[in-house]
């Protein structure tokens, strides 16, 4: 196990795209702080989720995070629902909304999207002209559609590994990758942080965090309702929720299909043996065939889930096209498949 | 990443979203689900008691026009993973049992939030020959980005059955995988059936509470 947790780490660290070292700076504490608690507590994994070494520490967070919730801002945020009105709570909204847009509008431009730039651009535009300074979202309703984008997803699009999860503190889910980017990054270039007047600044931001808590009500409330434990339930749904985010949709199907499915189908010769064998095939090809900008990212990412061996090399073809003729052999004998995933790995 | 569970509810809202009438077993199954999707809203809609928070209504709505669809044992079976074939066939139906009583809570609660979101269908992309299809929608919702919700549909000999529900790219299946493989590390299958139907049944109790 605890060769395992080396390896996800030294993922995180090669990751990083050659000739750009970590963030320094303002936020630098945090990072630290960070870093410091990974290399701790990494050596005290349990035999649980491979993404989440960290899990004992995590835990507490989510505990502590889970406290605070329910004693202080659940109740805030009930009660401005009750006490502010639907229209004006939705003006909030738009209003950040709006703002927020413009560092998407940034991010799209890092990840090479100019057609998601220019719909941003409209937006702000629109919205800021017509819709009053943001609190009216007009653009939606003319088609151009709101898009979900931040400086985490711009490494991962960049090839960044997403590196163990984490639970922050008050803020809830995240991974090493997307903590910095957030915490370095995405804050600095907030634009309710370059409001000079420091109670004025304050005051928005702390609107904004309770009007975002009052908005998440319905769904905490369901997540309760669906969890046996909502620890590994928000964990598991935050993963794939990021990785979906960081291929706008469009992720690559490496980790589940392609190693999973034949160990769920006990009988080999059951017709799920076919899908699972045509997926990795899938797998295969989209690593062959795509341009090698996409190509890499997708190997990196798939990197920490894809086996147990630390000298895998992620951007090879021929590795991938071997790994689909792999896993239908897998397909047919379920327990091959089983010692092959990483989490029967000792 | 706080949005995330925004979304979190609304896909669970989006598994809530399917639902209609089985009629013919050759019926499309991107037609099945949209007819579904209609019916449902629309009777949530119209219906007062619903609006005003009786979830008992509510969850007999689910139970009846869109658990049908579902085909639940494969999807126990799914997330079950290879802890499926460690229980006996008596442990299977208690697993499959208390895990729809679980999904019927869950897309009541789903469904009590539902506003006036749009949902839109793409054309399904398939042969006629597939057995296996994915029915893509997409979710609108003002003031945040759209999410959509893919439906994994197998063709059985009683019609096109859901076997699993995405949302925002999130797997019902996969997302409950983990929560499963923990409580029968931690207490057996037996632990597991055990741990699902007192959530359950302190779920009814709350209801009739309140």
């Amino acid at each position: 196990m605890n060769n395992m947790n080396k390896h996800l780490q030294s993922q995180t660290q090669t990751a990083r795209p050659p000739g750009r070292p970590a963030r320094g700076g303002r936020g630098r504490p945090l990072a630290a702080a960070l870093t410091v608690a990974v290399l701790l507590l990494s050596g005290c994994a349990t035999n649980g989720n491979p993404r989440d070494p960290l899990e004992p520490m995590n835990r507490v967070v989510y505990k502590f995070n889970d406290g605070f919730d329910k004693a202080i801002a659940r109740p805030v945020a009930e009660g401005y629902r009750t006490a502010v009105p639907q229209i004006i709570r939705t003006g909030v909204t738009n209003f950040f909304s709006n703002l927020e847009d413009v560092w998407i509008l940034v991010n799209n431009v890092l990840q090479g999207k100019p057609k998601d730039a220019l719909d941003d651009l409209a937006r702000v535009t629109i919205n800021t002209s017509v819709g009053l300074f943001g609190v009216m979202d007009w653009a939606s309703e003319a088609g151009l559609p709101k898009h979900n984008e931040d400086f985490g997803q711009t490494l991962g699009r960049w090839g960044v590994g997403s590196g163990p999860y984490l639970v922050l503190p008050f803020f809830g889910p995240s991974d090493v990758r997307d903590a910095l980017a957030w915490g370095l990054v995405d804050t600095q270039a907030d634009l309710l942080h370059q409001v000079q007047n420091v109670p004025t600044r304050n005051e928005l931001l702390l609107l904004r965090l309770i009007n975002l808590r009052a908005n998440l009500l319905d769904a905490t409330r369901i997540v309760e309702e669906a969890a046996i434990d909502p620890y590994s339930f928000m964990r598991d749904a935050y993963l794939q929720r990021r990785q979906n985010l960081v291929y706008d949709g469009n992720p690559p199907r490496e980790k589940d299909s392609a190693a999973e499915p034949a160990p769920l189908q006990p009988v080999a010769a059951t017709p799920a043996a076919a899908p699972a064998a045509a997926t990795a095939a899938d797998v295969a090809t989209a690593a062959d065939g795509a341009p090698a900008a996409d190509a890499a990212p997708a190997a990196a990412a798939a990197q920490p889930v894809r086996s147990g061996d630390p000298q895998a090399q992620p951007a090879d073809p021929a590795k991938s096209a071997d790994a689909a003729s792999e896993s239908e052999k897998r397909a047919a004998t379920p327990t091959l498949a089983a010692s092959a995933s990483p989490r029967a790995t000792p | 990443m706080k949005p995330f569970v925004a979304w979190v509810a609304g896909a669970v809202l989006a598994c809530c979203l399917i639902a209609g009438p089985a009629r013919a077993d050759d019926a499309a199954p991107d037609a099945q689900v949209k007819a579904v999707t209609q019916d449902v809203l629309s009777t949530i809609k119209q219906d007062k008691d619903i609006q005003g928070g009786n979830s008992k209504k509510l969850a007999e709505l689910v139970d009846a026009k869109i658990l049908p669809y579902f085909d639940f044992t494969r999807m126990t079976q799914l997330a079950l993973a290879v802890n499926w074939r460690r229980a006996t066939p008596e442990q299977q139906k208690a697993l499959t049992q208390e895990f729809r009583t679980l999904l019927v809570r869950t897309y009541s609660a789903a469904l009590s939030s539902y506003r006036d979101q749009v949902i839109e269908f793409k054309p399904l992309r398939s042969r006629p020959e597939d057995t296996e299809v994915t029915v893509r929608s997409e979710v609108k919702q003002k003031g945040a980005q759209p999410v959509t919700i893919d439906y994994d549909m197998e063709k059985t000999a009683a019609g096109w059955k859901v076997f699993d529900v995405k949302v925002g790219g999130v797997s019902l299946i996969t997302t409950y995988k983990d929560d499963f493989a923990n409580q029968v590390r931690d207490s057996g299958v037996d632990g597991l059936i055990k741990t699902l139907a007192s959530k359950n049944n302190r779920q009814s109790d709350a209801r009739n509470k309140t």
